[in-house]
């Protein structure tokens, strides 16, 4: 092969490397502050902001923490019901939905799967305001349910799962069950969802994640301090209480990224691919 | 007709259901809902008597009228299209690069981990996280500055329009840069290995393969990624929140940040609020009307306009045939 046809010098992979590098240190860096911070004294912090190795200031700012109005017990419990739940309902209606759409033949299907598709383009803001007053007015306010519930209508898993269902599912095999004598449900339940397990683990990973650091909408409708859940309670460190407890405030942000970052280096392969995946229209 | 009569029709719309009823409700109930209530005088904390205005379109007027929600929409652009542009011209490159076989970089995977990560910590962490690092006067970016001797005497990001915007533009480029490279890879891996064998055969080097074929064919992905971006970053709320509350001087309101002050702070003007996001909507549904015009497979439209045309000159032919007989 020719040299010139590659058109790689070896000193421009040289500088990629070094652009990979330095992006991999900037993505680090802020954490790996953060980390340190946490177990530093205020003190410490004043004098040089940053630091390589950490000190032993853990337990005293976990304390100067604790005693105040963060509580990152409670805020991951309820951090954990809601995301818990939107995200098994999220799942299951919208693997039921794409069932719907790929394995029967009824009038209206086509136009409803356009309906999805246009669904997923209307943003959050034109929800907010009459969401939020028809909430107020049946009393829900300071409650899950309303971060819980719309979840079964989510739009975008539904078009995810109809890609993934389309080729994996296979008609006949639902035949053969109704044969045997299955009900429709039955098959769903007992057929259909174990051969989707590989697309329902990938948009299960998103939907809690992306209902667990939601900010807007649990800061519109939750106003009590016990109801509060990781990301509003977040905002909770900026206030005047925490003001010169550096260390307990970087320890406090680590507290609610550390249940992330568990669960991103254990499972980042199958995000990832999600991602990739996701990305992949039509 | 079949032998089994029945048809399993019926199921289709059951299982569809709960969908149906989950959207009806708690979205398109609160959609038309928010249109009303920005026709009606709406407001304080809980509104009694609510009537639909006289003057129609009279919370649209206020809204339009206000300059702080001129100002809002133009930070929320600035700072869109400030965190856009290198993020996606930094993807692209590094999409490129990590899908060019005969570089044979090493740690992709690694390095795919890594760009990726911000994108899945907590906004409002990351906000108030960049909030600690660019503290003043002693931060840790501050401190590195001095060392490093970049400035003399700490400088304060918050305070300043413009540094607060790039700060707010910078975290948004950070945490979303390495989602959109593994969406651009995934688009320029499901391209067609034999078109970049023609452009080989054809002598092509790696740039004028980026340029004519990778460019070209990632058309889609590149307007999935515009929308997706945009309707996203026309809606941007954490970051901004959090990080200066929209400070200094409102320099980072954004659009959403106005639309919450509005609603659920000072005065509860829940008319406003809702007109302004109506007037978000349309400006959304503008853009992405636009985009996608723009970004149209122009080949496709002209062949389409060419059908046409021949068909209607084919319908005159056989009209006036028809007419001469």
């Amino acid at each position: 092969m020719k040299k010139g046809r590659t058109g790689q010098s070896p000193i421009g992979v040289a500088l990629i490397y070094v652009l990979c590098i330095l992006l991999t240190l900037l993505s680090i860096f802020p954490f790996w502050v953060m980390l340190m911070n946490a177990t530093r004294s205020t003190y410490e912090i004043q004098g040089h902001a940053v630091a390589l190795l950490p000190s032993k200031y853990l337990m005293n700012n976990l304390s100067i923490l604790l005693g105040k109005a963060f509580n990152p017990v409670r805020g991951f419990m309820n951090s954990m019901i809601v995301s818990t739940c939107a995200t098994l309902l999220a799942v299951y209606f919208s693997t039921l939905t794409a069932y719907a759409i790929v394995i029967y033949d009824w009038k209206l299907k086509r136009a409803f799967f356009t309906f999805i598709m246009a669904v997923m383009m209307i943003p959050q803001t034109v929800v907010t305001i009459g969401f939020y007053q028809m909430i107020y007015k049946v009393g829900l306010t300071n409650n899950f349910l309303p971060l819980i519930l719309p979840s079964i209508a989510a739009s975008s898993t539904v078009f995810f799962m109809k890609q993934y269902m389309e080729p994996a599912l296979s008609k006949e095999i639902i035949q053969s069950a109704r044969i045997d004598g299955a009900g429709e449900f039955y098959t769903f339940n007992r057929i259909a969802l174990p051969i989707m397990k590989p697309a329902i683990a990938t948009q299960g990973i998103f939907c809690f994640v992306n209902t667990w650091n939601a900010l807007f909408m649990p800061m519109v409708l939750l106003t009590k301090k016990e109801m509060y859940t990781m990301p509003i309670m977040v905002s909770l460190l900026r206030g005047d209480i925490y003001r010169t407890e550096y260390g307990s405030i970087y320890l406090g942000l680590t507290l609610t990224v550390l249940p992330l970052f568990i669960v991103y280096f254990l499972l980042s392969k199958y995000i990832i691919a999600g991602v990739a995946l996701g990305s992949v229209k039509g | 007709m079949k032998k089994k009569g029945f048809s399993y029709a019926k199921w289709g719309y059951i299982f569809a259901a709960p969908f149906i009823i989950a959207f009806a409700l708690f979205m398109l109930y609160p959609v038309i809902y928010t249109l009303i209530i920005g026709f009606t005088d709406m407001k304080g904390m809980s509104p009694s008597s609510v009537h639909i205005l006289d003057d129609l379109f009279g919370n649209f007027k206020d809204v339009l009228s206000d300059p702080l929600f001129k100002k809002s929409l133009a930070n929320t652009f600035i700072m869109w299209m400030l965190n856009f542009i290198p993020q996606i011209v930094l993807a692209l490159v590094l999409a490129a690069w990590f899908t060019n076989e005969r570089m044979k970089l090493r740690g992709k995977g690694f390095f795919k981990v890594v760009f990726y990560m911000p994108n899945i910590i907590t906004a409002a962490t990351v906000a108030m996280l960049f909030y600690s690092l660019f503290s003043y006067p002693k931060g840790p970016f501050n401190d590195i500055l001095l060392s490093l001797g970049v400035i003399d005497t700490p400088y304060n990001f918050a305070v300043d329009a413009n540094a607060a915007r790039l700060t707010v533009a910078f975290i948004q480029f950070w945490m979303w840069y390495g989602y959109t490279m593994i969406v651009l890879i995934s688009g320029i891996l499901g391209i067609s290995p034999d078109i970049f064998e023609a452009a080989d055969i054809d002598g092509a080097n790696g740039f004028q393969k980026f340029i004519y074929v990778t460019l070209p064919n990632l058309k889609t992905i590149m307007l999935f990624t515009l929308v997706t971006s945009m309707i996203g970053g026309l809606q941007m709320f954490d970051i901004p929140k959090l990080y200066l509350d929209g400070g200094p001087n409102d320099a980072t309101r954004t659009a959403q940040i106005y639309i919450y002050k509005k609603a659920f702070s000072g005065a509860y003007m829940y008319n406003s609020a809702a007109a302004a996001s109506m007037i978000m909507f349309l400006i959304i549904a503008v853009f992405a009307g636009v985009i996608f015009f723009m970004l149209r497979d122009k080949d496709e439209a002209a062949m389409h306009k060419q059908i046409r045309q021949q068909e209607k000159a084919y319908k005159a032919k056989l009209k006036a045939q028809k007419e001469g007989k």
